[in-house]
C-alpha cells in the first residue's frame, strides 16, 4: 500500500506540473507582435493533427506564424529549459554539491570555444539546417568534458575533487583562449556574436533543428531517469555507494555522459543561459525532496515551464527588440531562489 | 565462510598488508585491533571488495570476491563506515530506503517486500519512530543507528564494522553494539569489526585479531591475547590487564607514562 501511495503522489506531482508546462506554453505561443487566441491556437492544433476539422475563425497568416515561427521558438525554449534543469540535477547529484550547475566542468567554455571559432571562419556550412555554430558549440562542449574527465583520470579512477578542479582549469584556459581570439581577430561583429553568445538567446529557423535536438533531449532525460535511484546511492559518497553495490566509476561516466549531451544540446540551440541548471533543480529539491527518482523528472518539467515563460519576457518586454533570455533568468531566478531558501526546513548541511 | 589466503595489499609503492592468511567461519564476531595505520580499515576495504587485493584471493563462501559484481558482494555483504556525510535533505527512513539497492533492479522502483525490510530494520534497531526525521537533523548516535539500519536492510550474510563507534559517546557505542552482537546472535550474521577501544572489543567480540605493521601478530580470545606484554609489544604502551567485574572478561587498564600521582 505505501508503494502505491509513493508512486501516485510522485504520479500527481508530475501530471500537475505537466500540466502548468502546457499552460505556460500556450501562453508563450499566444502571445508575440501578432496575439493569436488560445481558443484558435488549440484549434488550429488540433486541426494540424487531423483529429477536428474547426471552420478557420483566423487569419491564414496566424497559422503561419503560429506553425513555423512561435511554436519552433516556444519548444526549442522547453527543450532548452528542461536539458538544463536535467543536467543541473544530474550534476549535483553526482558532485554531491547543491552549488553545481551544468557548466561546472567546463561545457561552458567549450561551447564558447567552439562557437567562436566557428564565428570566425568565414564559411558558414550548413549540415542537416544547422549552423556551424550550434554545431562547433556542441562538440566544444563535449570536448571539454572529455578533456576535463581524461585529466582527472588517476589510476582508473576520477576522484570528484580532481574533476571540479581540472574543470575549473579547463575553462578559465578556454576563456581566456576566447578572448584572446576575439582580441586578436579585430572584427567588432565577432565581439557582438560572442557576447550574444555568453548571454544565451533561443534562436532556432523552423523544426528542421528541433527534429534532431528533441530526440537527443528528451532520450537523455529518459535514460537518466533510469540512474535515478543510483544517484541517491551515490549521495552517500563515492566509498559509501560501492558498499551498496554501485560501480560507482561506471555510473559516474554515465551521468557525466548524459549530463555533458543535454548541456551540450541545450547550448547549441541556446547559447549559454545561466542559473537555470542551478536553481530550478535546487527549488525543486526544497520543495519535493531529494529522491531522483521524483527531482529528475519535475526538475526537466519546471524547466521546460521556467524557461518558456523568460523567453516570453525576453521577446516581448522590450518589443521589437530582445532582451538576452540569460538576463531574464538571472533576475525571475534568483529572488525566487533566495524566497525559496528563506521559506523552507529543508536544510542542507555539507 | 571467508578465507584470504595469501593477502597482500599496496597503495602505489606503500606496502600496508603482508601475506595474510585467514579463515573466518560463519556466524563469528571477529574483531580487528591494532595500532593506527596498521592495517585495520584496509583490511576491512578488502573484506567489503572496494579494494582488490594485490596478490592473493579472497574468498567467500566459495567465490573469489574480486571476480564478484559490486551488486553481488552488497547483496551479502554490508559496511558499517565511521560515519556517512550527505549532503542532501533525505529523510531517515529514505537513507534506510537505500539499502535495498543491490536488490533494485536498472528498470525497477521498490516494492512492497522492500518497504517491509524497511520497516522491520527501523523496528528492530529500534528507530522507527523518527523516521520522518531528516537525516541530517539527527544525532550523531542516531545516524550511526540509521546506518545500521540500512545495512541491515541489506540483509547481509556478512556485517563489516569500520571503527563504528569512534565518534560516539559511551551510551551509544555501547547502544551500536549491543545491536550488533544481537545481529550476530539472533541471525548468525558473520561480523568483523575494526576496533580502537580494546575494552569494547573484549566485551563483544569472542575472537582478536592482532594486526601490527600489516601483519597478524596474534588471533585468539580475549582472555589469551589481551596481556600486558602482548599489549606492550602491539601497542607500544604500557597496560595493566584486570577483570571486567560483570562480566569476568579481561580489562585493559592504561598506565600513564608520566605518573599524575608524582
Amino acid at each position: 500500500m505505501f508503494t502505491r501511495l509513493k508512486q501516485n503522489r510522485r504520479l500527481l506531482i508530475l501530471m500537475a506540473l505537466g500540466a502548468l508546462l502546457l499552460v505556460c506554453l500556450l501562453i508563450a505561443v499566444s502571445l508575440g507582435a501578432v496575439p493569436i487566441s488560445p481558443l484558435n491556437i488549440i484549434k488550429m492544433t488540433l486541426n494540424k493533427m487531423g483529429l477536428f476539422h474547426f471552420t478557420a475563425t483566423w487569419q491564414p497568416s496566424d497559422e503561419t506564424i503560429l506553425f513555423l515561427i512561435r511554436l519552433p521558438r516556444v519548444v526549442a525554449g522547453a527543450l532548452v529549459g528542461s536539458a538544463l534543469a536535467s543536467a543541473g540535477v544530474l550534476f549535483q547529484g553526482m558532485l554531491r554539491n547543491p552549488m553545481a550547475d551544468p557548466y561546472i566542468i567546463g561545457t561552458s567554455a567549450g561551447a564558447a570555444f567552439g562557437a567562436t571559432i566557428a564565428m570566425m571562419l568565414p564559411v558558414s556550412v550548413a549540415f542537416l539546417s544547422f549552423g556551424l555554430v550550434p554545431i562547433a558549440a556542441f562538440f566544444g562542449a563535449l570536448g571539454a568534458v572529455l578533456l576535463v574527465y581524461n585529466l582527472a583520470k588517476v589510476g582508473g579512477k576520477t576522484p570528484i575533487v580532481s574533476m571540479l578542479l581540472a574543470g575549473f582549469a579547463v575553462s578559465a584556459m578556454l576563456a581566456a583562449i576566447v578572448f584572446l581570439m576575439v582580441t586578436l581577430s579585430g572584427r567588432t561583429g565577432l565581439l557582438q556574436n560572442v557576447y550574444s553568445f555568453l548571454m544565451g538567446s533561443i534562436s532556432v529557423s523552423g523544426w528542421n533543428q528541433i527534429i534532431i535536438i528533441a530526440p537527443i533531449i528528451i532520450g537523455a532525460i529518459i535514460a537518466a531517469r533510469f540512474l535515478a535511484f543510483r544517484l541517491n546511492a551515490l549521495s552517500l559518497g563515492e566509498e559509501g555507494a560501492a558498499y551498496l553495490g554501485i560501480d560507482v566509476e561506471r555510473d559516474k561516466l554515465l551521468v557525466l555522459a548524459l549530463g555533458s549531451l543535454l548541456t551540450a544540446a541545450a547550448v547549441s540551440i541556446s547559447g549559454l543561459v545561466g542559473f537555470i541548471g542551478l536553481v530550478v533543480p535546487h527549488a525543486v529539491r526544497l520543495v519535493l525532496g531529494p529522491d531522483h527518482r521524483l527531482l529528475l523528472p519535475a526538475a526537466a518539467l519546471s524547466g521546460a515551464a521556467f524557461l518558456v515563460l523568460a523567453d516570453l519576457f525576453a521577446r516581448t518586454v522590450l518589443a521589437p527588440s530582445e532582451i538576452p533570455i540569460g538576463i531574464i533568468t538571472a533576475i525571475i531566478g534568483a529572488p525566487f531562489f533566495i524566497y525559496l531558501l528563506r521559506r523552507t526546513r529543508r536544510e542542507y548541511a555539507f | 565462510m571467508i578465507k584470504l589466503k595469501q593477502v597482500s595489499f599496496s597503495y602505489g609503492d606503500t606496502p600496508v598488508l603482508h601475506h595474510i592468511d585467514l579463515l573466518v567461519q560463519e556466524g563469528e564476531m571477529v574483531a580487528l585491533l591494532g595500532p593506527n595505520g596498521s592495517g585495520k580499515t584496509t583490511m576491512i576495504k578488502l573484506l567489503s571488495g572496494v579494494l582488490r587485493p594485490t596478490t592473493g584471493d579472497i574468498h567467500l563462501d566459495g567465490s573469489i570476491l574480486s571476480r564478484m559484481k559490486r551488486r553481488q558482494v552488497a547483496q551479502r555483504v554490508a559496511v558499517v563506515p565511521q560515519q556517512f556525510s550527505m549532503p542532501f535533505a533525505f529523510t531517515l527512513r529514505e537513507v534506510v530506503l537505500l539499502g535495498r539497492t543491490p536488490f533494485l533492479s536498472l528498470f525497477s522502483d521498490e516494492r512492497e517486500q522492500d518497504h517491509r525490510v524497511v520497516q522491520q530494520a527501523m523496528e528492530r534497531i529500534g528507530i522507527a519512530a523518527l523516521k520522518e526525521r531528516f537525516f541530517n537533523e539527527l544525532s550523531g548516535g542516531e545516524r550511526q543507528k540509521a546506518i545500521l539500519a540500512m545495512t541491515l536492510a541489506q540483509e547481509p550474510k556478512v556485517l563489516l564494522l569500520d571503527e563504528p563507534t569512534a565518534h560516539l559517546d559511551i551510551n551509544h557505542q555501547v547502544e551500536i553494539l549491543d545491536l550488533v552482537k544481537r545481529l550476530n546472535r539472533e541471525q548468525g550474521v558473520t561480523v568483523i569489526g575494526a576496533m580502537h577501544d580494546l575494552n569494547l572489543a573484549s566485551l563483544y567480540f569472542d575472537r582478536l585479531l592482532l594486526l601490527k605493521e600489516g601483519r597478524i601478530f596474534a588471533d585468539g580470545t580475549p582472555e589469551k591475547l589481551l596481556t600486558p606484554e602482548t599489549i606492550k609489544e602491539v601497542f607500544a604502551a604500557s597496560v595493566q590487564v584486570t577483570q571486567h567485574p560483570l562480566t569476568k572478561s579481561p580489562h585493559v587498564v592504561v598506565i600513564p607514562k608520566q605518573s599524575p600521582l608524582e
